[in-house]
């Protein structure tokens, strides 16, 4: 199965397993397929009966789908595991930095290292954020990389998720599921921990308290309600932590202070972890239509009297065209090469490189400058000539708003069908958190795999599913 | 605690309860029409009047046969009060609110939910209609179940408890107050014998037909068995034990939070309209005016509670 592949294998190498898989292979050679078919019908229910669902946009009734779920775990070595967490690490200080720059005295750009029209023209730069310093001084708390594999130590990140990245209740339920699926296998074989991470979460977030809080700080997440695609993973977090699940109409401005409403009067919140985008957090400032915030926030945090988490004006950081900067960013911040690579990356707005990119479309991944979930890409090498024509003409009519990459050669891990072990193609989400103590990176993450053969995409919104990362202990 | 989440979890026990009553109602027309060759459209309709539904049910149809009452009943989204909008509801609310509910009480009513999409995905036939009844009662059950056995006794419980008491209230109101003028022959004086069906209809609408019996040593007469659903504070779902737990969880919050509010005057002032007071002086009063007072002034308390603990305001 390797000869005829061109992609890397994961589990299997040409002389046979590869090592992570050694333990897991000798124990799934011994089980009986019909009792893994079984236990995948098992899962499924777990997850209905649970309500792990996402409700899809666009689809009849808000319809509430599951993402399917592979029992066949994702394995990290401790090795491999060092150096993807160490590369975040880098990048998540650097990705600050950035931030505290770009609001402040904007060095990165007087040195020329990032043209400034990239963040002039940028809608996720906010204004009012200027000279002004969150509290503890992190832009970011939660990081969610996402990073694909090319083979044994080509490691690259793909994206890098610094808004309100989704995907940590998979990641925990996941590995729940396989807990309870297949508890045998982790008597066998030591995985370290994803358990921590609400506990962590909660901690790094009551660290990132305003100077003003000093009772034990009260944290909230807030989200923008039961229709949202993400809204389980809101309520999971908030469950987990042991806060509130507030939305916006739950809040209001009190003495300076945002405070929500509870039964028994106004309770003041000192960390807001939002799950709401920038746009709709304040209609006082921002979108005056949105309905999910909470009038005047922003005054509030100028003022220092709220944590928002993660900052307003964060995503300017982890826009695709600032993403092409990142090496550059990291090395700028950090003094250090960046561990981690990035994707070779096509600028649409010059023009040289739009003519290559259109010139080469069928071998090319398109995607928009502030898409997100797969939505607006196009996948050159899977596109009809109709659909290649159409993406030509909406790039030549918006070049700027687009950035092109080579097809990556993705790694694949196989995935339990019918007919037994297939590969398929696989990327990784490892989540940080970020507090004024440091950088936490949970051991592993969410993987999420591509269920078609041959398929590059791996969104939950186009049909891609998950898997259990494990990092061995070593 | 949210106001909101105060909010969801009274709501969302309050559709529960519902949803509940509403699958006795039917189940007590299904009896009567089985077993009864005349008038099983008068029954069908005293079944519409009782769940309120009338004027919906009017507009889409111009009679009342077993099978459209049924699934207007029990599956008509455009229903608010059919058991598949009440679940449906109930459902919404328990993810509004999932951080304050156990695991085993979210699953349960997920599941709950999960299993009506299924066996009301297409109308239920007159031979399926017990089994689909029990199931949803059976679920109910295990909803409130898992609420007794695994939800902290604090303010969460509480809220959960109110919701249920309150719509069961207004629920056993109702009931008596339709059925007993429509079961009652117009020449029969209040005290009379009442026949065996209509007895039955009554009681089994509350599913105390067994229950009466055991507990009240009397005969089938109407001051009995109303007096059994209004002032039997033995009866789960009589007017005096609604107010009793009511008044006990209200008491639960005065005492944790350290303040008493409106609704809890309220709700004392309701109960001890029904303390020490014996049947007949509730048929001197008029019966039919005394639930009418009751059926309101328990939906006053209702909008009072949504107020003292700022469920949107």
């Amino acid at each position: 199965m390797t000869s005829e592949n061109p992609h890397f294998s994961e589990m299997h190498a040409s002389d046979g397993v590869r090592q992570p898989y050694a333990h897991y292979a000798s124990w799934f050679s011994d089980q009986n397929r019909k009792r893994l078919a079984k236990k995948a019908g098992q899962a499924e229910a777990f997850f209905r009966r649970a309500g792990i669902t996402f409700n899809v946009y666009g689809a009849n009734d808000a319809e509430e789908r599951l993402i399917p779920f592979d029992l066949v775990p994702r394995i990290v070595s401790n090795r491999e595991w060092s150096k993807i967490s160490r590369g975040i690490d880098q990048r998540v200080r650097a990705i600050n930095a950035f931030l505290y720059d770009i609001y402040h005295r904007q060095e990165i750009l007087r040195a020329g290292i990032v043209p400034v029209e990239l963040i002039a023209k940028n809608d996720a730069f906010l204004p009012q954020m200027m000279d002004f310093k969150p509290p503890g001084g992190v832009y970011t708390h939660i990081v969610g990389t996402d990073i694909v594999r090319t083979g044994e130590d080509d490691f690259f990140v793909l994206e890098d998720n610094a808004r309100t990245p989704s995907g940590v209740s998979y990641m925990l339920e996941n590995r729940e599921t396989m807990l309870q699926m297949f508890p045998e296998l982790f008597s066998k074989i030591k995985v370290q921990q994803v358990s921590d991470y609400p506990k962590n979460l909660r901690r790094s977030l009551a660290a990132s308290a305003p100077d003003s809080c000093t009772d034990r700080p009260c944290v909230v997440v807030l989200t923008p309600g039961i229709h949202n695609s993400a809204y389980y993973e809101h309520s999971f977090l908030a469950d987990q932590m042991g806060v509130e699940l507030v939305e916006g109409h739950d809040l209001r401005v009190v003495d300076g202070h945002i405070a929500m409403r509870t039964t028994r009067g106004y309770k003041v919140i000192d960390v807001l972890y939002r799950r709401v985008d920038d746009d709709f957090l304040d209609p006082l400032t921002f979108n005056p239509s949105s309905m999910l915030g909470v009038p005047g926030i922003m005054d509030v945090y100028r003022a220092g009297n709220i944590t928002i988490a993660n900052a307003p004006g964060t995503g300017v950081a982890d826009d695709k065209a600032i993403y092409s900067y990142m090496p550059d960013i990291v090395e700028f911040y950090t003094g250090e090469r960046a561990i981690l690579k990035n994707v070779e990356t096509h600028r649409c707005s010059e023009p040289q490189t739009l003519k290559y990119v259109l010139e080469n479309l069928a071998d090319l991944v398109v995607k928009e400058v502030h898409g997100s979930g797969g939505y607006g890409m196009l996948v050159g090498p899977a596109a009809s000539k109709s659909e290649l024509s159409d993406f030509a003409a909406k790039l030549k009519a918006r070049p700027s708003n687009y950035i092109a990459q080579p097809t990556l050669s993705l790694s694949t891990v196989p995935i339990f069908t019918k007919s037994g072990l297939a590969p398929r193609h696989v990327d990784l989400r490892p989540f940080a958190q970020v507090s004024p103590e440091g950088v936490v990176i949970t051991p592993g993450g969410l993987t999420r795999v591509a269920l078609k053969a041959g398929s590059l995409v791996v969104n939950s919104s186009q049909g891609g599913g998950t898997k259990d990362t494990w990092v061995l202990e070593d | 605690m949210l106001g909101k989440t105060a909010g969801g979890l009274y709501w969302m026990f309050r559709s529960l309860e519902r949803a509940e009553n509403t699958t006795r109602l039917i189940e007590a027309g299904f009896r009567i029409a089985l077993t009864r060759s005349t008038d099983a459209e008068a029954e069908w309709k005293s079944v519409i009047v009782t769940s309120a539904a009338q004027a919906a049910f009017e507009a889409k149809y111009n009679s009342y046969d077993s099978l459209r009452v049924t699934n207007f009943l029990l599956r008509d989204a455009d229903n608010p009060g059919s058991v598949f909008s009440a679940v449906k509801s109930a459902r919404d609310n328990a993810r509004l609110v999932r951080t304050a509910l156990t695991w085993e009480v979210w699953t349960a009513v997920n599941e709950t939910w999960m299993l009506l999409c299924n066996i009301l995905r297409k109308p239920v036939k007159e031979t399926e209609l017990p089994e689909v009844l029990a199931a949803i009662r059976q679920q109910s059950a295990l909803v409130r179940g898992a609420l007794t056995g695994t939800m902290l006794r604090m303010d969460t419980y509480h809220f959960c408890k109110i919701g249920i008491h309150v719509e069961r209230a207004d629920n056993t109101a109702r009931i008596v107050d339709v059925k007993y003028h429509a079961l009652l022959p117009a020449s029969s004086v209040v005290g009379g014998r009442l026949d065996n069906v209509q007895w039955e209809t009554l009681l089994r609408s509350v599913s105390a037909h067994r229950a009466f019996r055991w507990a009240v040593e009397e005969d089938f007469t109407a001051p009995a068995i109303a007096s059994f659903l209004i002032l039997d504070q033995r009866m789960p779902r009589s007017l005096s034990f609604c107010l009793a737990e009511i008044v006990a969880s209200l008491g639960y919050l005065a005492d944790s939070y350290g303040e008493k509010l409106a609704s809890h005057s309220l709700a004392d002032k309701l109960r001890a309209r029904l303390d020490n007071r014996d049947i007949s002086s509730i048929f001197e009063e008029g019966l039919h005016e005394f639930l009418g007072s009751v059926i309101r002034d328990n939906g006053n308390l209702g909008l009072q509670i949504e107020q003292d603990y700022r469920f949107n305001i």
